[in-house]
């Protein structure tokens, strides 16, 4: 009967392997005689066929002569004659079914619909698996189960999984991935697999710790993953030092803090969002997230910290004594957002000692890695260095935390140190004294990208204008390429709508153009036009592998050296791209590689970024799209972020006039060999302003834009209008060079093998149409 | 990696010979079969612009010989048969893992999940 759920002629193959995964390997499909049952796996052609003596049946029984042959169909034509034989094959099976269902009683449908919603679900659940995790299912039974929805990430414990599999067998190895609503089980043999499978596929489960109830989906796996079993190490400069203070010391401290009704006495307390919190010392800003250096509390520390600060100098674990002290307070669900410590406000080390209860800590560097880190109670964290510097931390609200479970495990810190050994873990109410020292003297630590104190400084280690090859593919390499394999996920994040007159061109193709998009980015022109073959290729590593993910052709080349054929191009775009490259020969060479491209005949459609953001008196949406442009100054010394990221156009900007004059007649002199005479810094521009340079660096003010989307359950959501995020986000600069009205043409017109065929403004950008001759 | 994207590329390392580099030889470790909608007219298109031994050599690197005739059949615009297997082998058949060789200087090119990386590194631009 199965088979008459068969939706598409194309999901034969999925059912049948349906087929394989609820009742096992099918031994024979049914047909009626002189019949063939195609079934179509991706350009293997199979044809099953059986020819039965009897009358037309369908049934699950055993025939008893079956015969399954394999056969190559010889051509396009036979295999539509077999397609459609096979529509009428299932027309003829959906009418047999309804009549034999008719007959059937009413409870016996009920079980046939929830057997193939459970179908429908696991294969969707193997779909899931499959796209966002990479985990391919397999539809013959191994040792090897992947169960859908029960998994840390739901809720599910490794102590509740444990129990209801151990009920089938004996198993090698529970994998539960931190944060993923699925797990992995390996069990002796495949019997005992195979066991757990038919009982245990869309049964619904209890989860015992919240009362909610799931419904388990298990396919098979080849074997179980093992993608996060590489140890993690702690952050560079942070440590945890366990039973730092004794469980009596514990409670004294605990005791200190008088959490009631003082809310208008000199210890300044609030109940945030979050949490509640109580300020020593100096009270910490989080307004600006800084502290009034010449407002100190009265008062001081509490004198009961004493002695442990003391410890803590004495053991080298600070160098100075601090001077301010936050006590904060989560009840289980509770949390603080990612962040850096200002960097300006408080000096290298901080250390905060957890009390009453464990938490978990996630560290996050802006490459986007992350180290979940166990702070058991009574311990000290301190971090220093990089892990102070240049990690954000932050406490995810949520009421439980995934947990090494044996005791070995929790003896390692970082949580994901072993997948086959994490459970959950019910929080309790946790208190911690983070104990800091104001600092007195602006910050000067390496990590100027995301330091407060040195961003007014920055243009002293400001890159200067290149004065050779050398240099300007150093340049390139460093505030270019480099950031945009740092910000690429956040950048594709950005940038999703295609623009008009771009779309527009690509239309205008005729069916079977091949196009390349030089500079490709995260492929937003490429899926434009179904009747083109585009390819693309970008520099990025990163922005091309989304690309990939979205099925796109794409590779990873310089625009300098493009890996295509010369002529075999009927089109070429390149958008937002040669503005990139810092030297006039550079560009020019870029273009001519384009053209190599080009069959005779064919087109380039170039875009860049225009010097002139106010053009016929109409100002750029870059430039309209500017928001608080009154804190401008304020933006640029606080490194608050209030601009929208935004998909029109690239960001940039500038401080000096005087010599984008200068470097324009550079630009002219060039070819007869003179050089700029000083060495000339790159300013650095005020985004969504006008250019008052032609090179220029564009900050780029990086998002957690790492995250994917099915983390977002645990992503901390900031309420509007908080600061405590921003100004953390770590900048980074582009290189630019800004286009004069003009200076693309002339530059493509001092190529002898093309033909400018329209030449225009586009919303800030300049535009020309080449003609290959 | 299509086996048309793969038509199109060529080596690029500095100091070929005029015209070298090119096809570059496919080592794939793992290939992936995909349906693409068919379309003629956009395939038969194409038929003019491929450098058809490459293709050929290409498809038969991946074990699948003898799908394409030596060159286009005369006529081919209308012959559907053709043009649907050269469909598939251009466009539904792809280099997932493995890696692109440079026929002339033996530089690997590596391929990871369906994206060559055809970057040169400094030394060798």
């Amino acid at each position: 009967m199965v088979l008459g759920c068969a939706g598409a002629f194309r999901r034969v193959w999925s059912v049948l392997e349906l087929l394989n995964l609820t009742f096992g390997p099918p031994e024979c499909i049914l047909f009626p005689p002189q019949m063939s049952m195609l079934i179509l796996c991706p350009y293997t052609f199979v044809v099953a066929c059986l020819r039965h003596k009897s009358k037309p049946k369908v049934s699950n029984k055993e025939p008893s002569s079956s015969l399954i042959v394999a056969l190559p169909l010889p051509t396009a034509a036979a295999q539509l004659r077999l397609a459609a034989r096979y529509f009428r094959f299932q027309k003829l099976l959906l009418q047999k079914n309804t009549s034999m269902e008719a007959k059937t009683s009413e409870d016996h449908l009920k079980v046939q619909k929830m057997k193939k919603k459970v179908l429908r679900k696991q294969v969707r659940a193997q779909h899931t698996l499959m796209r966002h995790e990479g985990i391919k299912c397999v539809s013959h039974a191994t040792q090897s189960l992947v169960i859908a929805n029960a998994g840390l990430g739901n809720g599910m414990s490794r102590q509740q999984l444990l129990r209801i599999l151990e009920e089938y067998g004996a198993m090698e190895t529970l994998l539960m991935p931190p944060n993923k609503p699925y797990s992995f089980v390996k069990y002796r043999t495949t019997e005992e697999a195979k066991k757990a499978f038919n009982t245990l596929n869309g049964k619904e489960v209890t989860l015992e710790d919240c009362g909610q109830d799931i419904i388990l989906y298990i396919n098979f796996v080849e074997k179980v993953s093992l993608q996060n079993a590489v140890p993690t190490s702690l952050p560079p400069g942070l440590m945890v030092i366990e039973k730092i203070i004794s469980p009596e010391e514990e409670k004294r401290l605990l005791e200190s803090i008088d959490w009631k009704g003082d809310e208008d006495t000199q210890n300044a307390q609030k109940t945030l969002k979050h949490r509640r919190v109580k300020h020593f010392g100096y009270e910490f800003r989080y307004d600006n997230n800084n502290v009034d250096k010449d407002k100190p509390l009265p008062g001081g520390l509490p004198e009961i910290c004493n002695p442990f600060l003391e410890k803590c100098l004495k053991q080298g674990y600070i160098k100075h004594k601090p001077d301010q002290l936050t006590v904060n307070q989560y009840e289980p669900g509770q949390g603080i957002p990612p962040h850096t410590d200002t960097h300006s406000a408080f000096e290298d080390e901080i250390i905060s000692l957890s009390l009453g209860a464990e938490i978990v800590m996630d560290f996050k560097h802006p490459d986007g890695h992350t180290v979940a880190i166990m702070l058991p109670r009574c311990s000290l964290l301190v971090m220093t260095g990089e892990s102070r510097y240049l990690w954000t931390h932050g406490i995810t609200p949520r009421k439980y935390d995934v947990v090494q479970a044996s005791e070995l495990g929790q003896k390692v810190r970082t949580i994901t140190a072993d997948v086959g050994d994490l459970t959950l873990n019910r929080r309790e109410t946790r208190t911690s004294f983070t104990f800091r020292k104001v600092r007195r003297s602006p910050c000067n630590c390496i990590y100027p990208s995301v330091c407060d104190s040195q961003k007014g400084q920055q243009r002293l280690v400001q890159p200067s204008f290149p004065q050779n090859e050398m240099e300007a593919s150093k340049l390139e390499q460093e505030y270019v390429h480099k950031v945009y394999e740092e910000i690429a996920t956040h950048f594709s994040s950005t940038r999703h709508s295609p623009w008009p007159q771009i779309v527009e061109f690509l239309r205008s193709l005729p069916t079977g153009s091949i196009v390349a998009d030089i500079g490709c980015g995260n492929g937003k022109y490429l899926g434009i036009n179904e009747d083109l073959y585009m390819v693309g290729c970008d520099r990025s590593k990163n922005l091309v592998d989304i690309c990939g993910e979205k099925h796109f052709q794409a590779f990873v080349c310089d625009a300098l050296s493009v890996p295509i054929r010369s002529g075999s191009c009927d089109a070429c775009i390149s958008i937002a791209v040669i503005h990139h490259f810092s030297t006039a020969e550079r560009r020019l060479a870029t273009i001519r590689e384009l053209a190599r491209l080009l069959r005779p005949g064919g087109t380039a459609l170039i875009y860049v970024w225009a010097m002139e953001q106010e053009y016929k008196s109409q100002k750029s949406k870059y430039l309209k799209e500017k928001s608080g442009s009154k804190n401008k100054d304020k933006e640029m010394n606080t490194g608050t972020v209030q601009r929208p990221l935004n998909d029109q156009g690239p960001d940039n900007s500038s401080q000096d006039s005087a010599w984008s004059h200068q470097l324009l007649n550079d630009f002219k002199d060039e070819s007869c060999g003179a050089k700029p005479v000083a060495d000339f810094r790159l300013p650095v521009h005020t985004n969504r302003t006008s250019f008052h340079s032609q090179d220029l660096l564009v900050p780029w003010h990086l998002k957690g834009g790492t995250k994917k989307k099915e983390e977002s359950a645990d992503t901390v959501v900031v309420p509007s209008g908080s600061k405590e995020l921003q100004g953390l986000s770590p900048v980074f600069h582009r290189y630019y060079h800004v286009f004069c009205e003009g200076e693309l043409e002339a530059v493509c017109r001092s190529l002898d093998c093309v033909r400018v065929q329209k030449s225009y403004y586009d919303q800030g950008n300049w535009c020309v149409i080449l003609e290959k001759l | 990696m299509k086996l048309l994207t793969h038509n199109l590329l060529s080596s690029h390392v500095p100091g070929l010979r005029p015209g070298g580099g090119f096809p570059l030889r496919i080592e794939a470790a793992e290939v992936r079969v995909r349906p693409v909608p068919f379309n003629a007219a956009f395939v038969s298109r194409l038929v003019p612009r491929l450098r058809w031994d490459a293709l050929r050599e290409a498809a038969e690197s991946l074990g699948r010989p003898s799908e394409l005739p030596p060159e286009p059949t005369p006529g081919y615009e209308d012959d559907e048969e053709f043009l649907r297997r050269l469909h598939h082998v251009l466009l539904e058949v792809e280099v997932l893992e493995g890696s692109l060789q440079c026929p002339d200087s033996g530089r690997r090119f590596p391929i990871s999940r369906g994206v060559p990386n055809l970057l040169l590194t400094e030394d060798e631009a």
